[in-house]
């Protein structure tokens, strides 16, 4: 317990620092980077919470392609390579209190809904199976429209970026 | 481990990426923002599908995953087309829709 | 119906006909053709008079059967039986409590009217046709005076006072209509104005007769005969039945005998009676000597008890209407010596004879004074038309005698003998008519206790044969002078000319009717039309008094026995028969010693059952008061005789121009031709000092009072709206149009950069909306 309580702490504590590097830096690429940290102390979380396939998932498909993708998209729309200044627009000092205000109110919703609750102990981590069955059991017509969407997207991913 | 950390954590993650979104001009970023709000939603998932007990949250967990992934594809692709007719991402010069 | 057998009479029913219950046909049938002649009238071939003449025989046929079917009834009736008279009501209007019906009542004095009324209706009519003919309102006049017959024969048969009233009043708009008929020359409507309104002053005397006697006989009427109180017979019974306060009835028949005052010209209103010559001599033949004048007596002698009653006729030594009738008497007959115009000598003449009916009925003489209207009908309707027929063919419708006329009894032979036998009449010579009427009236007068009056009725009768015998002597005798000549003399025709036919006059220009009588003609005698209608008028002078010939005993008396209401008690439980039934009523008679006792009725209340008339007396006659009339009718005449002669054809100096010359003998005359100066008196003083201010104060009142309240209302009203399009419409409305476009346009204005086009605001403000969207939805679920 204390372990996965350590893990969990530093974990968090990594993401939390990543995630305001994304938002605050001034590099693109480097924020990218920031944004892999994110994800991958996402995916720990993922393990601590039993979700060992998700989490598998998370990795390879995020951080995997996903990031990727952003990479070629910083480098394809000639993001400039360094420092950039000129990233931030002028609402960002609405954006901190907006922000608070809404951390203050799900914190206060958080803490009167579930207060002291613990997480129940069990050993059983959610094997694949049990995902899959899930899947392909009763949220199966999510799974073709997910299909669907995917489909849509490689699609029009490629029009889009076709130079005719 | 309370349930509420997990959720504290991902309440944060959900308002830095909110934070990003309204504060961020290159629309690249503002992509990014948007994967950390979607992150921060996973981690709720999952925190819920163990405190319940339950694999539903997993599923959709993963499909998030999916269609965030679709999402960005095709995101990317219009920012690309942008930079092709403006020559730039900066969202702030998108603006003939203005009224 | 009770039949109440007394101890000595044996009550017949008494018998009724079909003339009798039908009566009411008798002013239908005028009425009926006078909207014919309006309707069709000038499309017909002789212009609608064949309507009116049709009409009126129709009516003549009608009221001889009437007179004969109730000869019939008398006859049958036993003797001092009260003849009931026949009546018919139905109702006509209902409404308040107060019923208004029409209906007949037909007795001997409706009869005695009647006919006298169709008769000379009849006449007159077959007169006009020559005598009006080629007149531009040929057929209007005689649907007037269709109208008019109808009227004043509904008025005779009326069996209460609302149709009477009605009557009267359709009288006197004809009478405003026939005067006025040639209209054009203001003279003639000045005068059908004056008549109408002099007439109208006395009405004023019948409506407040009517409803006095209404409200005061009603109840008893309603309570004990079962007719409301407005009936005729209703009110006779109550004013008989001692049941009225004196006062009220005293005043009702003082206010009534106001109307017969206007009506039949007695003074102080007769002066309406000389000025409505103006009309054509037909309507004076008719209405102002004959008929329309007598209704003021047929009014007398119709509510005869209030009269009697109210002014305690044979108790007093003087009441009103006797001091009236007597005034009228002399004064008119004054008048009538200093007129040069025939139609107006006839009109003051019958002035003073309509006294005489008067002065008998306030004397209580009430046969003379109904068998004088019969009489007098006759002999005047014949002086009229013969002035008519001697301006129609001789004196180029001039009526001036001293200028137009003389000599005419050589040219004019028939006009001239009936003139004759119809001023004997007047005159009341034996054996002609008048004689029996006007004498008995004297008589009676002076039997019934009015001593002074019996003297003026004498000195009258004087008077009459004088100016009579002047008026003859001018017209006939002598030398013709002026028209009558054959000189057609158009200068000669001054105001005097407004009486006459100015059309007839133009139209002989015009017109080819006039071909017979050309205007530079020598005088003739008339056509038949015209002289057929004198002859039968001059017998009848000559023969109707013998009627009631009182000198030849009871049983010449027949009109007594026909016409006089008798004095008896009538017991009666009456029920009205439904509407238009008529009632039967039988008498009984309460206690008869003698078969001539006299009755209570008119000096004490009758124990049971009621009176409809009061005891009479008649005066029985003596030779030697009618020779000692007789000879002051012809010291009259004989007089007048040598004094016309005198003055106006010998020239004697020492006669003549006396009045020129002795200055006070001048002014008398002066006096008389002003006509007592009444008319001045009446017009500048009455009139002016209260018509005048009272139509200027009420023109003030109209200008300042009434239109300035419109003006101000105008004002104030212009001021409030004036006000209300500055303040209110200019300033609130508008502004607040304006303004709330101006705030929606600052609305939009101001909201106008949430649409900026970028999404980082659009993802701000959707963000933070969300944020204090959460915040609010926690905090309220707390």
């Amino acid at each position: 317990m204390i372990a996965q309580n350590i893990g969990f702490w530093i974990i968090a504590a990594t993401m939390v620092v990543a995630a305001l590097r994304v938002v605050t830096t001034n590099n693109v690429v480097h924020a990218a980077l920031w944004l892999v940290v994110v994800l991958a102390g996402a995916a720990g979380q993922y393990i601590l919470l039993a979700a060992e396939f998700v989490a598998v998932t998370q990795v390879l498909v995020y951080i995997g392609a996903v990031m990727v993708l952003f990479l070629f998209g910083t480098m394809l729309t000639r993001a400039r390579i360094g420092s950039d200044s000129d990233l931030n627009n002028s609402y960002k000092k609405l954006g901190i209190p907006v922000a608070t205000v809404m951390l203050a109110a799900m914190a206060l919703a958080l803490i009167r809904s579930f207060g002291d609750e613990k997480m129940p102990v069990s050993d059983n981590i959610v094997s694949t199976q049990q995902v899959s069955d899930q899947i392909f059991g009763p949220y199966l017509l999510p799974f073709w429209a997910l299909s669907f969407v995917l489909l849509a997207a490689v699609i029009g991913a490629i029009v889009l970026a076709r130079k005719d | 481990m309370f349930v509420n950390q997990f959720l504290f954590l991902a309440a944060v993650l959900f308002c830095i990426g909110v934070y990003g979104v309204i504060a961020r001009k290159n629309a690249v970023l503002m992509l990014m923002s948007i994967e950390l709000i979607l992150n921060s939603v996973n981690i709720n998932l999952l925190a819920f599908a163990m405190r319940n007990g339950s694999t539903d949250g997993h599923t959709f967990a993963l499909y998030i995953i999916a269609v965030a992934a679709a999402e960005v594809g095709v995101g990317l692709g219009l920012v690309l087309l942008v930079y092709r007719n403006k020559k730039t991402i900066s969202v702030d010069e998108l603006s003939e829709m203005r009224g | 119906m009770r039949i109440f057998a007394a101890e000595s009479e044996i009550l017949a029913p008494l018998a009724t006909g079909w003339f009798l219950e039908n009566a009411w046909l008798i002013p239908v049938v005028p009425a009926i053709a006078f909207a014919l002649i309006i309707l069709i009238g000038k499309r017909l071939p002789m212009k609608g008079s064949e309507l009116g003449v049709l009409s009126m025989a129709i009516s003549l046929v009608l009221s001889a059967g009437t007179a004969y079917q109730w000869v019939q009834r008398v006859n049958g009736a036993s003797e001092e039986q009260f003849v009931s008279p026949v009546v018919r009501s139905w109702s006509w209007w209902q409404s308040g409590g107060f019923d208004f019906g029409i209906g007949q009542h037909i007795d001997g004095l409706s009869v005695v009217v009647l006919f006298v009324v169709a008769f000379i209706s009849t006449l007159v009519q077959v007169y006009s046709l020559e005598y009006l003919r080629g007149d531009r309102r040929y057929t209007h006049f005689f649907a007037a005076l269709t109208l008019f017959s109808g009227g004043m024969l509904a008025m005779v048969l009326a069996d209460n006072m609302i149709l009477f009233l009605l009557g009267w009043e359709i009288m006197g708009l004809c009478s405003f209509m026939l005067i006025g008929h040639w209209w054009e020359e203001d003279a003639n409507s000045r005068a059908a104005l004056k008549a109408f309104f002099t007439v109208r002053t006395g009405d004023m005397g019948l409506l407040v007769g009517i409803s006095m006697l209404y409200f005061a006989a009603n109840d008893w009427t309603q309570a004990n005969l079962g007719l409301s109180g407005f009936s005729i017979r209703g009110i006779s019974a109550w004013a008989l039945s001692g049941e009225p306060n004196s006062s009220v009835i005293t005043i009702a028949a003082v206010a009534l005998f106001i109307a017969s005052i206007g009506k039949s010209g007695q003074f102080p209103l007769h002066t309406w009676l000389p000025d409505a010559m103006a009309g054509p001599t037909p309507v004076s033949s008719l209405l102002h000597s004959s008929t329309m004048v007598v209704a003021g007596v047929f009014l007398v002698a119709r509510l005869y008890p209030v009269f009697f009653v109210g002014l305690d006729i044979l108790g007093s030594g003087g009441n009103l209407i006797v001091i009236i009738g007597g005034i009228t008497i002399v004064i008119s007959a004054a008048l009538a010596f200093v007129q040069n115009d025939i139609k107006r000598v006839l009109a003051y003449s019958t002035v003073s004879q309509l006294g005489y009916m008067m002065l008998g009925l306030g004397a209580g003489a009430w046969l003379p004074a109904v068998f004088h209207i019969f009489t007098h009908a006759f002999f005047k309707a014949c002086l009229f038309l013969g002035a008519g027929s001697i301006s129609h063919s001789a004196s180029h419708h001039s009526f001036d005698m001293k200028k137009d006329m003389g000599g005419l009894r050589k040219v004019m032979p028939i006009t001239f003998a009936t003139w004759i036998v119809s001023t004997l009449a007047l005159c009341g010579v034996f054996p002609f008519s008048g004689f029996f009427s006007k004498d008995e009236i004297i008589d009676n007068v002076g039997y019934n206790g009015y001593n002074t009056f019996m003297v003026v009725g004498l000195i009258g009768a004087f008077m009459t044969a004088a100016y009579m015998t002047r008026a003859t002597y001018l017209t006939f005798f002598g030398e013709p002078r002026g028209a009558s000549a054959g000189h057609a003399a158009h200068d000669s025709h001054s105001a005097h000319d407004s009486n006459t036919a100015h059309d007839s006059h133009s139209a002989h220009d015009s017109h080819d009717t006039h071909s017979a009588h050309d205007p530079h003609a020598t005088p003739h005698e008339s056509g038949l039309l015209i002289t057929v209608p004198l002859m039968i008028l001059s017998v009848l002078a000559l023969s109707s008094g013998f009627l009631n010939a009182t000198p030849f005993g009871e049983s010449w008396e027949r009109m007594k026995l026909w016409v006089e209401p008798r004095a008896s008690v009538v017991f009666e439980e009456s029920k009205s028969g439904g509407p238009g039934e008529s009632l039967n009523l039988v008498a009984g008679v309460v206690s008869a010693e003698d078969s001539h006792s006299k009755s209570v009725c008119g000096s004490a209340t009758p124990e049971e059952g009621v009176c409809y008339a009061p005891q009479l007396n008649h005066a029985p006659f003596k030779w030697s008061k009618a020779i000692m009339s007789m000879l002051i009718v012809f010291a009259g005449g004989a007089i007048s005789w040598i004094l016309s002669m005198l003055v106006f054809t010998k020239r004697d100096p020492r006669v003549a121009g006396l009045t020129s010359r002795i200055r006070l003998l001048g002014l008398g005359h002066s006096f008389l031709v002003n006509k007592y100066y009444l008319d001045h008196f009446y017009e500048k003083v009455v009139v002016r000092s209260v018509a005048y201010p009272i139509s200027r104060a009420a023109y003030w009142f109209n200008q300042n009072i009434l239109d300035g309240v419109l003006h101000g209302a105008a004002r104030v009203t212009t001021k409030l709206s004036d006000w209300v399009y500055k303040n209110v419409d200019q300033r609130v409305v508008d502004n607040t149009v304006n303004n709330s476009a101006v705030l929606t346009k600052s609305v939009g204005t101001a909201a106008q950069p949430t649409q900026s086009g970028r999404v980082s605001q659009y993802g701000a403000l959707l963000f933070s909306a969300t944020a204090i969207a959460a915040l609010v939805l926690v905090i309220v679920n707390t």
